[in-house]
Parts: C-alpha cells; sequence; structure tokens
C-alpha cells in the first residue's frame, strides 16, 4: 500500500472583483472568479514506505505549494491526497515558533500540534534536546535563537516521534555542515526504518545523495519523474532553454538587468554566447567534463585590431580562471562592417569545484581594454557545476590526480 | 460539526497547553505576571467610580450601600470584558496565527477554542477579584449567583460567533480589523454599563432592546447587584441568537478555513 497517494491534484489562487462574491459563495450563490491563477496542474504520483523522492525545479514552479498541500496546511483546488499514516512536515525553515516562549515549550507546542499527548511528548523530550544540541539556549525564549539553531529544534522535534512521511523544504540549507551531516545521518536510518521521505532542495548532491526518485516541477506541471540523475540531466536542459540565446542590448529592453550589465563603444557587439557540454546547451555541468562557449559577434564599423576575451567567475565575482584571444596567441582577421564570425572556447575539463559561476565576455582593442572597450559583457551565462557522480576531490578546485602506492 | 468535536478532543492537550503557553507568554518577563489580568479592569473600575459616582450614584434605585456604583459598575464590566475580549481577540485571531497555520496541519478550530479558554479563565479570575471587593464593600449575595453560568456560557457565544464571523472576514478584508474597535467602543458607550439605564429619557429607551449586550448586561447586574433572578424573556431571547449566530459563524468558518491560508 502507497503511503501517499498525489491524484490529478491542483491548485489555484482565485481573486474576486470584491470579497463580497467570496463570501457568497460559502452560501452558495454561483459567482465566478474573475481571475483563477493555477500555480499547479494535474499532479500526480505515489510514494510507497521506505521512498525518498526529490522535488526539484526553479523558484516558483510549485514546489512549496505542493508539499503544503500534502502537508494539509493548504487545501487543493482539485483532485485528492490520501495519505497512509502520520505526516511530520518542516515548511518555510520552520515550525510556527512563538518567540516568546523557550526552546522547551516550543517543542511541547509543536509536537502537541503534530498530535501527540504530553506522555509521549515527555517521552521524546530528552531525545529531542539532545539531537538539536543547543545547550542551555534550549531552555531560552526561540526569540534568542539564531535561524539555524530554530532549525535544529524544529529538524529534531519533527523526525523524533518516526512519523511515516516526513517533509522537508529547504530546511536543511541554514544548518551548519556539522548539523546538516547529522540531518543526513538521520535521514537515512529514518529510511532503513522505513519511513517515506519527501524532500526539496537546490542541492543536487543532496538529492542526489538521499532520494531514489526525483520528481521535477516546471510552471506548475509534472515534467519528470525518475531517477536523479536523469532527473537532473532533464532539468538542465530545461534551463537552457528558459534563457533563451541572449541577443542584442537594444533588443532586449529590460531583461538586460536580469542578464549581467554591458558596456561599451559598439564598434563591434556579442550576438550571443552559449554555453555547451555533450554537444548540447547546458545550464548545469559536471564537473571534470568537457564544455564549449560560442560567442557570435558582429562587427558593426571597420576594426583592424581587435580581440575577444573570456573570464569565469565564482558567485563572489572573483575572477577563477580568465583568457583572451592575444593570450593564446591567436591572430584575428581584420573585419570590415557588417562581418559577423563565431569564436570558440573549448575547455577539455571543467576542473572547478561545484557551485555557480558567471562568464564575461569582452571584444576591445589586442592590448588592453583601456585603449578600446568595444563590448564588455558581465554575467553573460551563469551556470552550476555539479559535483560529479562518484566524486574524487573535494574543494575549489579539482585537480586531475594519481595516486600510486610503492611499498619499500 | 461532529468532525469539529472529534478532532477538538483528539487535539485537547494542544488546547490546554496552548492556553498555558499563552498566559506564560503574555506575563514573561513582568513582575507581577497574572496580577495584571485582574488590574486592568480593576483599575478600570477605579476611574470610572472616582470619576462618575458623585454624577450618577443618586440614580441608582433601589440600593443603599454608598459603593452602590462601583459594584454597578463591576457587574457590568465583567460581562462587558468578556464579550469585548472575545471579539476582539477572535477578530485578529487568524491573522496573526498565520503564521502557524501555513506551517503547521491542525484542526483550525483549535484555535478559537483557545482564545474562548483563555478569555474565560481571564474572567474567572477576575470574578473571583471582584467578589472579593464586593466582600470588603459589605455587599451581601446570595444562591441566585449560580445565574452566572448561564449568563457566562451565552455571552461566550454570542462573542465567539460575532467574533468568529468577524475575523474570518476580516482575512478576506482587512478593513474590518480596523473598523470593529471602534464599533466596540461605540457599543460599550451605548450600554448601560458605567451609567444606568433610567438615564436615558423614557422616549428612546426601547432603542436599548436594540442591543444585544444590554441584555447580558443587565442580567449581570440584576443578579450581582440586586440579587435577583435576570428578566427571563431577554435571556432567552439573546440565547436564541446566541445559537443563531453561533451556527452561521460554524458554518461559514467551515466554508473558509480551506481559503484563508490561500491570502494569509
Amino acid at each position: 500500500m502507497s503511503l501517499l497517494s498525489v491524484n490529478k491534484v491542483g491548485k489555484s489562487f482565485s481573486s474576486y472583483r470584491s470579497e463580497l462574491h467570496r463570501f457568497a459563495r460559502w452560501f452558495s450563490v454561483p459567482t465566478k472568479p474573475c481571475e483563477e491563477h493555477w500555480v499547479l496542474r494535474d499532479i500526480n504520483f505515489d510514494i510507497r514506505a521506505g521512498e525518498a523522492i526529490g522535488i526539484i525545479g526553479s523558484n516558483g514552479a510549485g514546489k512549496s505549494t505542493l508539499l503544503k498541500m500534502i502537508s494539509g496546511t493548504m487545501q487543493p483546488t482539485e483532485g485528492n491526497i490520501q495519505v497512509n499514516g502520520r505526516i511530520a512536515a518542516i515548511l518555510e525553515l520552520g515550525m510556527g515558533f512563538n518567540p516568546e516562549l523557550t526552546g522547551r515549550h516550543n517543542v511541547f507546542h509543536a509536537a502537541g500540534l503534530m498530535g501527540f499527548n504530553a506522555e509521549q511528548i515527555q517521552q521524546a523530550m530528552p531525545d529531542i534536546e539532545a539531537f538539536a544540541e543547543i545547550g542551555e539556549y534550549f531552555d531560552e525564549p526561540v526569540r534568542t535563537y539564531s535561524s539555524g539553531m530554530q532549525m535544529r529544534v524544529a529538524f529534531s522535534v519533527a523526525t523524533s516521534g518516526c512519523p511515516d512521511l516526513l517533509i522537508v523544504d529547504e530546511a536543511l540549507s541554514v544548518g551548519d555542515a556539522y548539523f546538516q551531516h547529522k540531518c543526513f545521518e538521520r535521514l537515512k536510518k529514518y529510511r532503513e526504518k522505513g519511513g517515506g521521505l519527501l524532500f526539496v532542495s537546490h542541492d543536487i548532491k543532496a538529492i542526489k545523495n538521499i532520494c531514489d526518485r526525483t520528481i521535477l516541477l516546471s510552471d506548475g506541471e509534472k515534467a519528470f519523474d525518475g531517477h536523479p540523475e536523469d532527473a537532473f540531466n532533464y532539468y538542465n536542459a530545461l534551463l537552457a532553454q528558459q534563457h533563451p540565446e541572449p541577443c542584442l542590448l537594444e533588443e532586449r529592453g529590460q531583461d538586460v538587468k536580469t542578464q549581467g550589465t554591458r558596456s561599451g563603444s559598439g564598434e563591434m557587439k556579442i550576438t550571443s554566447v552559449g554555453l555547451e557540454a555533450e554537444g548540447t546547451k547546458a545550464a548545469i555541468i559536471e564537473q571534470c567534463k568537457p564544455f564549449s562557449v560560442n560567442i557570435s559577434l558582429v562587427a558593426m564599423e571597420n576594426i583592424e585590431r581587435w580581440c575577444v576575451g573570456i573570464a569565469i567567475r565564482d558567485k563572489f565575482g572573483n575572477e577563477i580562471f580568465g583568457t583572451n584571444t592575444t593570450m593564446l596567441n591567436r591572430v584575428l582577421p581584420a573585419l570590415s562592417k557588417g562581418n559577423k564570425l563565431v569564436v570558440e572556447y573549448k575547455f577539455p575539463s571543467l576542473i572547478v569545484g561545484p557551485g555557480i559561476y558567471a562568464i564575461s565576455i569582452a571584444l576591445h582593442d589586442v592590448d588592453s581594454h583601456v585603449i578600446a572597450n568595444y563590448d564588455w559583457w558581465d554575467k553573460a551565462v551563469v551556470f552550476e557545476v555539479c559535483a560529479a557522480q562518484k566524486m574524487q576531490s573535494s574543494g575549489l578546485i579539482c585537480m586531475p590526480v594519481n595516486c600510486s602506492i610503492h611499498q619499500h | 460539526m461532529q468532525g469539529m468535536l472529534r478532532s477538538l478532543w483528539q487535539y485537547r492537550h494542544f488546547v490546554i497547553s496552548s492556553i498555558r503557553n499563552e498566559l506564560i507568554s503574555r506575563f514573561a518577563r513582568s513582575k507581577l505576571g497574572g496580577l495584571w489580568m485582574m488590574i486592568n479592569p480593576l483599575a478600570q473600575v477605579a476611574i470610572y467610580a472616582l470619576i462618575l459616582s458623585n454624577v450618577l450614584a443618586a440614580k441608582l434605585p433601589g440600593i443603599e450601600s454608598q459603593y452602590a456604583y462601583a459594584i454597578y459598575l463591576m457587574a457590568g464590566l465583567l460581562a462587558w470584558t468578556l464579550f469585548n475580549e472575545i471579539v476582539s481577540r477572535c477578530l485578529t485571531l487568524f491573522i496573526e496565527q498565520g503564521n502557524l497555520m501555513k506551517k503547521m496541519s491542525f484542526p483550525r478550530i483549535t484555535l478559537p477554542t483557545i482564545v474562548v479558554g483563555s478569555c474565560v479563565l481571564n474572567n474567572i479570575l477576575l470574578f473571583i477579584a471582584m467578589l472579593g471587593i464586593f466582600v470588603l464593600l459589605g455587599h451581601q449575595f446570595s444562591s441566585v449567583i449560580i445565574w452566572l453560568l448561564p449568563l457566562t456560557l451565552i455571552t461566550v457565544m454570542l462573542g465567539l460567533s460575532v467574533g468568529l464571523i468577524l475575523g474570518v472576514m476580516n482575512v478576506f478584508v482587512r478593513d474590518i480589523g480596523q473598523g470593529v474597535p471602534i464599533v466596540l467602543q461605540m457599543l460599550f458607550w451605548f450600554t448601560p454599563i458605567v451609567y444606568p439605564a433610567n438615564i436615558i429619557p423614557e422616549n428612546y429607551r426601547y432603542l436599548l432592546n436594540l442591543n444585544p449586550v444590554y441584555h447580558i448586561t443587565s442580567a449581570y447586574q440584576q443578579v450581582l447587584v440586586y440579587n435577583e433572578t435576570p428578566q427571563l424573556g431577554g435571556v432567552v431571547l439573546i440565547a436564541v441568537i446566541a445559537l443563531a449566530l453561533m451556527l452561521l459563524s460554524l458554518f461559514m468558518f467551515r466554508r473558509a478555513s480551506g481559503e484563508m491560508v490561500d491570502v494569509l
């Protein structure tokens, strides 16, 4: 028997021309909402005991709404959700703690909300306190807690009563490394005991690690359901599609802001920048895999001396890597007005650690951009590097390494 | 309806611990703690008594004590504070608890139950304090006082049903939360609590009958000040109205509880 079955579930938020119409509807007066905004539509899946499902998708794809409906805080507009067993959920980084009460009181309160009686809670309390590991703070008001400490208490409460299905929405991301590790240990143990898990995260590694199935939500629909690896590949392809070829500044209008900053005198222009891995456009690339960057340009004037530069920056803006055609001793042809060409940088291996990176492209005079800067585009492409499936190293970069053992 | 009661019973521990938590958190970091619950209304009585007793004392018929006015005030305020507290707490209840409602799944009916529980508890403490003062002032009371039980029940029902209806609507139309306190303030002054009903001109006095709270406060005053059984007509009428409103409010609450989280 399945722990949870979600049948054709959809959620729409209705707005009415006047709230009076909403009130009238409660009394079965047939009034129509003037606007229905569907955030989820036609979602179907089942969870069996002991199964762990990851849910991924970009911001606003409907992940949290889905979890809220499963945990029961929100009602689905259509379809139904059947739960066989007890659910514990950590939604939106917390469990609605009261800031004036102590951690212990809040635990009591939250466990009561989960349907436990006083005796059961008293029994579980030492275990909850021990797992949270926040020391004397446990008897201090929650307003003095950091968000990480709140999460520790919330996670301890949610997992303490051995629920049949545990729902975790992004909560682990605020914990420190030590506690995250501890949480994953507990989640693994919990799964071995046959507990079901629904896990939302943007942490690719975490999902691959503990989930055996992954559902990809895109624009409120289930876009994929299957092995985590395949789901991420699919997600990758979807992301690449969503960021269409960046086109010229003038045509892009307001989108310019979201897609980095551009400056330059305009004698030459970058028409598009594309990131490719394994022959297709990509937004997520696995460590140590080859990739290439294609830069299409057009000359607006006659240009004799020019140069194309590329830089990869991490999320803090540090330049991780940079080169240009002059450094690489490429002799570039003089261009006349209207000439178009494509410059391709090929990288045999992506030796940076997991994280978010951005590529900047620059067109400038041979020696330096200080003399003549034709077109400079920061954050032309943003991409994510995920850990290799079989991780061989940790840290900021992944150097190729050989390890041999000699006997004396 | 049955489902509501069943889930209330299931969550009784939560309700009880919430009422306790509420008391704790309200008086956390205050030296006098629970005493404030009595000091507040009693200070109000003292203020009114000080300012108005000379003006109004002469108009209280049928009672000898020189503290008659203070006793009259307390009787009316006991009823009014209960009604007022329940209505105003229910009014903002769902907005204040929005955070919890969005994060945890539990029977929503527990929330108004907690409000009623803690308001009734406050009222009992206030009542005990008032009885103490009555004794100090040398005021007699008899077994008629048992009438306060059904009267409290009716007040709670009336307050809860009005509060629930307004509270549910307030989630969707926030103007209600701003307007209702003003209306309550007006209602307070249109109810004979700090003044006796007989100072209102004869020709307008029938209008008082349209005020549901008047029937309740006057019954309280009958019982506590004059040691008489309250006039049954008014009490029964209000009981029937309260019951009808209660059903309406529960119906609205059930219809709305699914939608409330959507807009919180």
